[in-house]
């Protein structure tokens, strides 16, 4: 029988923070592994088209220092995945620049390895021709412009590559883009544990307490991985696992709860079964993992969109709510001719109280609020032109004439002086597809470094 | 009787499932009623397609889950997450047509 291996998850995001003494009552349980996600791309495409972490830095040292100070305490290893939340290189290196910091800072000395996730556009394009990228879901295929324009594109490992970090005696992992299981599951796999439980538990764990109830994508949480079970169990004590909580996470963010697919091949979950072993803790058996013939692993990237400028404004006149839509129809035209632009721009309301929120798919198509905002959303190939174009279209509604206008002062509340807000350069989705490849460790090469005080 | 989704769920929500997709859960309070609603089908491809005004083909699934009492309905965004002219980035408020969602069984 192995023993079971306790993997230490405090937080959802590296950085989103967790209580010090959840934290503590999980170290006193010594863990044989502290593991944490540290990426998303549920913030949008802006983070890795521009390199800029969605999380700061300030708490991001707070919560790596206490990871860090107990994976020394303990001798364990601490593996982060996504780090700086995009995986790019660009993201990677503040996360190992805090790092080290950090270690001087509290006399920490330790192995890392850094793991790359990023490639260049000309490995891509290559696997481009030889027909190894592949269309994913309803999202388009990739050409070679794509590829030309983005900034960023990283893939997310899988277990190979922290395996091998593990295996060539590194302490701290810190990933680039990384399938948030992989950083929970790769120790265990590499110690012999059944990957798709393992697989199974970073699934949850990567969430941190979110499975618990009350649910807490910033508090700890303990996973317990057995021969051919794991049990799971938060460390605050006003939260506990039950077999609902923990198969209810299972939905969470994902098209179909049985079938999860990863890197290298999909998750089946469906005959699992969640048990209570207390009012606490729940158990799981039978998850399985089904290997694909030829691994892949999910590409993203980002690309440049322009320049955003953006004025919020907000109307309460009957008559003017009563005619928006043929109101902002026409400030389109209007705009077009009062700008006489030789550039292009992109220009959008948003009408808060009639479709702000949902777009096309708002089935509701009466206003029934008294009032309106409207956001004036402008995006050019330059700041000052988005910005142009945005103070046309804002002044230009500001003094509309309406069929009926008995309000002759102006139609708009602006709540801000300035009215228009640069927003700087804006980024979209370019690359979202897989990768076939026969070797995905070649993919990821671990970089080792001695760090010391 | 027509039954309103909202007094029958403990949980309505949606999200993105990914930039490309958005998820519909619907977590029911009892077991009984998830599985009179299993039964009849009430949450399907047609249904979801008519209440946000979608092609039928951009419902992707729709998979009722015992173990937690829920639905899960997944279709394709209109528009991927931060493209120009979307609303909603991290997918968290398109839920609200089933929160007034009404149905008979």
């Amino acid at each position: 029988m192995k023993k079971e291996l306790k993997i230490l998850s405090p937080t959802g995001i590296v950085g989103y923070g967790f209580p010090e003494e959840s934290f503590m009552a999980g170290v006193a349980l010594k863990p044989d592994l502290i593991a944490c996600d540290a990426g998303s791309t549920d913030p949008g495409p802006y983070y890795l088209g521009s390199g800029i972490p969605f999380t700061n830095a300030t708490a991001v040292k707070r919560d790596m220092k206490l990871m860090l100070k107990a994976a020394c305490e303990l001798n364990i290893p601490l593996v982060v995945g996504t780090a700086g939340g995009s995986g790019a290189d660009v993201h990677v290196a503040r996360e190992v620049d805090i790092i080290r910091q950090i270690a001087k800072e509290e006399g920490l000395s330790f192995k890392m390895a850094v793991i790359s996730s990023e490639f260049k556009k000309e490995t891509l394009i290559e696997q481009l021709n030889a027909g190894k990228i592949e269309k994913l879901g309803p999202a388009p295929v990739v050409t070679e412009k794509d590829i030309m324009d983005s900034t960023h594109i990283v893939a997310q490992m899988g277990i190979e590559p922290i395996m091998e970090a593990l295996d060539n005696g590194a302490q701290v992992v810190i990933c680039g883009r990384c399938y948030d299981p992989a950083a929970f599951a790769a120790p265990a796999v590499r110690l012999g544990y059944d990957q798709a439980l393992a697989l199974h538990l970073g699934k949850i764990l990567e969430c941190a307490a979110i499975c618990a109830t009350p649910g807490s994508g910033s508090d700890c949480i303990m996973g317990y991985l057995g021969e051919d079970y794991f049990c799971i169990e938060p460390l605050n004590p006003e939260r506990k696992c039950t077999p609902t909580s923990v198969s209810a996470h299972t939905l969470y963010e994902k098209t179909n709860p049985y079938i999860l697919p990863g890197p290298g091949g999909q998750l089946d979950l469906s005959e699992c079964v969640f048990t209570a072993v207390s009012d606490r803790r729940v158990k799981v058996t039978g998850s399985k993992f089904i290997p694909e013939a030829v691994p892949s692993v999910k590409l993203e990237g980002a690309k440049g969109a322009g320049f955003r400028t953006v004025s919020i404004c907000a109307n309460r006149d009957p008559i003017f709510i009563s005619q928006v839509d043929a109101i902002l129809e026409d400030l389109r035209k209007r705009t077009a001719d009062n700008l006489s632009a030789d550039f292009e721009y992109n220009l959008d309301f948003i009408v808060y109280g009639k479709n702000g929120v949902m777009g096309q798919l708002e089935p509701l198509n009466q206003i029934s609020s008294h009032e309106i905002g409207i956001v004036i959303d402008v995006v050019a190939d330059t700041q000052e032109h988005s910005a142009a174009a945005c103070a046309i279209a804002r002044s230009t509604l500001l003094h509309y004439g309406y069929p009926g206008r008995i309000a002759t002062a102006g139609n708009l509340a602006f709540p801000f002086s300035p009215s228009d807000m640069k927003v700087g350069e804006i980024y979209v989705f370019s690359v979202y597809a897989l990768l076939r490849t026969d070797d995905p460790t070649k993919l990821f090469r671990p970089v080792y470094e001695e760090v010391k005080p | 009787m027509k039954i309103a989704l909202k007094e029958v769920a403990k949980v309505i929500r949606s999200k993105n499932a990914g930039p490309f997709e958005l998820t519909l859960d619907i977590l029911l309070k009892e077991t009984e009623m998830f599985e009179k609603m299993r039964e009849k089908n009430v949450i399907n491809v047609k249904a979801i397609a008519e209440l946000y005004q979608i092609p039928e083909e951009d419902v992707i699934s729709i998979v009722y889950f015992p173990n937690a009492n829920a639905i899960k309905a997944t279709i394709v965004r209109p528009l991927p997450s931060g493209a120009l002219g979307e609303r909603d980035v991290y997918g968290a408020q398109q839920h609200g047509p089933l929160v007034s969602f009404e149905f008979e069984i």
